[in-house]
C-alpha cells in the first residue's frame, strides 16, 4: 500500500486550515462588525466559491495560476517556478474552497456578543491588540474552532478544484479524494475502498471531537 | 468638570445638546429611544458626534472635525445598559482587568460588598450583584468621569434603594462628575444634583415637560 494520499492530504489541508483561519478570523473581525460601502459585495465575493461547481473554481484558478495567468506567469518570469501541478497547487484549491466557510463561522462567532463587552474593556485603557486577544478572540473561540474544522474537513475533501488545477500526478499530487475517483476508474476497488474508509473515519472522528469538545465548553460559561 | 456639546443626526431626530457637569450627580432622563445611550456613547468616545465639543478637566476629547480621542485613552468610567460583564471571566478578572491599584479595588469591592464574589463567573451572581460588579469595574480604573446607563433598572426595589444608597456613598468618596441615565423620575430626583429632561435630542428644562415626558 502507498501511504503518500494520506500523508498529502493531511499536509495540505493541514497548510491550507492554518492559511485559511489566520486570515478568514482577520478579515472577519475587520469585516463583519463594521458597515461600510461595498460590504455586501465583498461578502458575495468571498462565499462565492460556496455556490460555485468547484469546477469553475478551478477553472478560475488556472485563469489565475496557469502559466498564462497573472500570478503565474510572474512565478514563471521570476523564479521560473510553475505551481500547476505541483502539490503548492493542491493547497491553494483547498484554501480557495474552504475559506468561506472559514470566513462565515468566524464572522458569525464575532457577531454573537454583545460589542459593548469590546467597548468596555477599551475604557478601561486596554489597546486594540490586547481586546482583541483577551476578549475578541476567546468570545468568539467555540465559532472560529467550529470553523476550524470545517474548513479542515472541506480541504481534506476538495476534488474538482484541485484536479483542475493541480491534476492528478502520483506521489506528488494525488489526495485521498483524487485517490478514490482513480483507483475507481482503473478498476482497483481494494484500494478506493481503502480510502473510502480513510476519509469517512477522518471526517467522522472530526465532528464527534468537535462536538464533544463544544458540550464540555459551552458547560463553563453559559449564561443562565 | 466635564463640558458636552453634542450634534448627531439620529434616525427619527436630530441630537442636540449642551451642558456641562461639575463634581456633581446629573440625571440624564428622558424617554426610551430620546437618545440617552447615544449621548453616553458620544462622551465615552464610542460613537462620534457630527459636530460638538467635549471636554473633561482640561483635556479636549472631542472638537469637530480635529479632534478625536479613542476610547482608551479618555479614562472615563461607563457602566453600560446590560453591564457588558466579561463573561469568560470571573469577577476579579473583570475588575482587575483595567485595574490601576490592587489595594484601591480590594477596598472598593469591601465597599460595594462582592468580595465573597471574586472567583464568581458573572453568569453565577444575581441582577443586583452584577451591577455592583459592573460599578466596581469601572471605578477601578481610576476614571476622571463616570457614566452610568440606566444601572438600576434591572433591578427589584430593595436592591434599588441598596444600589442608590452606594452610588452616593460612592460619590461623596470619589468626586467625579457623573452622570445618570434613568428613566424612573424618582429615581432621577433622588440622586441628582441636577435633571436634564431630554425629549427627541433636545434638552427641555422644566419639570413640566418632565411630566409630560412620562405620562
Ligand atoms: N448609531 C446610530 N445612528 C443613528 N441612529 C441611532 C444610532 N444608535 C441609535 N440610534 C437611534 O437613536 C435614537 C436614540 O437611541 P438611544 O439608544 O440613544 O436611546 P435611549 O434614550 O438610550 O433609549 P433607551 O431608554 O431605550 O435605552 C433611537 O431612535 C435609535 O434608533
Ligand atoms: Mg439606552
Amino acid at each position: 500500500m502507498n501511504y503518500s494520499p494520506l500523508i498529502l492530504s493531511l499536509k495540505t489541508a493541514t497548510i491550507a486550515t492554518f492559511i485559511v483561519f489566520v486570515t478568514g478570523v482577520v478579515l472577519a473581525r475587520l469585516i463583519s462588525r463594521n458597515s461600510f460601502r461595498g460590504k455586501s459585495v465583498i461578502e458575495a465575493i468571498i462565499l462565492l466559491p460556496l455556490v460555485l461547481p468547484p469546477t469553475v473554481v478551478g477553472f478560475g484558478l488556472l485563469y489565475i495560476f496557469g502559466k498564462n495567468g497573472f500570478i503565474g506567469r510572474l512565478l514563471l518570469d521570476w523564479f521560473d517556478f510553475q505551481i500547476v501541478f505541483t502539490w503548492y497547487a493542491v493547497v491553494i484549491a483547498a484554501v480557495v474552497v474552504s475559506f468561506p466557510l472559514m470566513y462565515q463561522s468566524a464572522s458569525a462567532a464575532f457577531r454573537q456578543y454583545d460589542p459593548n463587552i469590546e467597548n468596555a474593556a477599551y475604557t478601561m485603557g486596554a489597546s486594540k491588540w490586547r481586546v482583541f486577544w483577551t476578549i475578541s478572540f476567546p468570545l468568539a473561540w467555540p465559532g472560529l474552532l467550529a470553523g476550524l474544522v470545517l474548513s479542515f474537513a472541506r480541504a481534506l475533501g476538495e476534488f474538482g478544484a484541485t484536479l483542475m488545477l493541480a491534476g492528478y500526478i502520483p506521489n506528488v499530487t494525488d489526495t485521498i479524494p483524487l485517490a478514490i475517483y482513480f483507483a475507481v476508474e482503473s478498476g482497483n476497488l481494494e484500494a478506493a475502498k481503502f480510502w473510502v474508509i480513510i476519509i469517512v473515519a477522518l471526517g467522522f472522528s472530526a465532528i464527534l471531537w468537535l462536538n464533544w469538545w463544544s458540550k464540555r465548553n459551552m458547560m463553563r460559561h453559559v449564561q443562565k | 468638570m466635564l463640558i458636552v456639546e453634542i450634534q448627531k443626526r439620529l434616525s427619527h431626530f436630530e441630537l442636540d445638546v449642551k451642558f456641562s457637569v461639575a463634581n456633581e450627580i446629573v440625571v440624564l432622563f428622558g424617554p426610551s429611544g430620546s437618545g440617552k445611550t447615544t449621548i453616553l456613547n458620544c462622551i465615552a468616545g464610542i460613537s462620534k458626534p457630527a459636530a460638538g465639543i467635549i471636554r473633561l478637566n482640561d483635556t479636549i476629547l472631542f472638537e469637530n472635525k480635529k479632534v478625536f480621542v479613542p476610547i482608551q485613552k479618555r479614562n472615563i468610567g461607563y457602566v453600560f445598559q446590560d453591564y457588558a460583564l466579561f463573561p469568560h471571566m470571573t469577577v476579579w478578572k473583570n475588575i482587575a482587568y483595567g485595574m490601576q491599584n490592587e489595594s484601591f479595588v480590594k477596598n472598593l469591592m469591601k465597599e460595594l460588598r462582592i468580595e465573597h464574589l471574586r472567583d464568581k463567573y458573572p453568569s453565577e451572581i444575581s441582577g443586583g450583584e452584577k451591577q455592583r460588579v459592573a460599578i466596581a469595574r469601572a471605578i477601578a480604573t481610576e476614571p476622571d468621569a463616570l457614566l452610568l446607563d440606566e444601572p438600576f433598572s434591572a433591578l427589584d426595589n430593595q436592591t434599588r434603594v441598596k444600589g442608590h444608597e452606594e452610588l452616593l456613598r460612592i460619590h461623596k468618596l470619589w468626586r467625579i462628575p457623573i452622570i445618570l441615565v434613568t428613566h424612573h423620575l424618582e429615581e432621577a430626583k433622588k440622586l441628582g444634583n441636577r435633571i436634564l429632561y431630554l425629549h427627541e435630542g433636545k434638552i427641555r428644562d422644566s419639570e413640566m415637560n418632565a411630566n409630560l415626558i412620562q405620562s
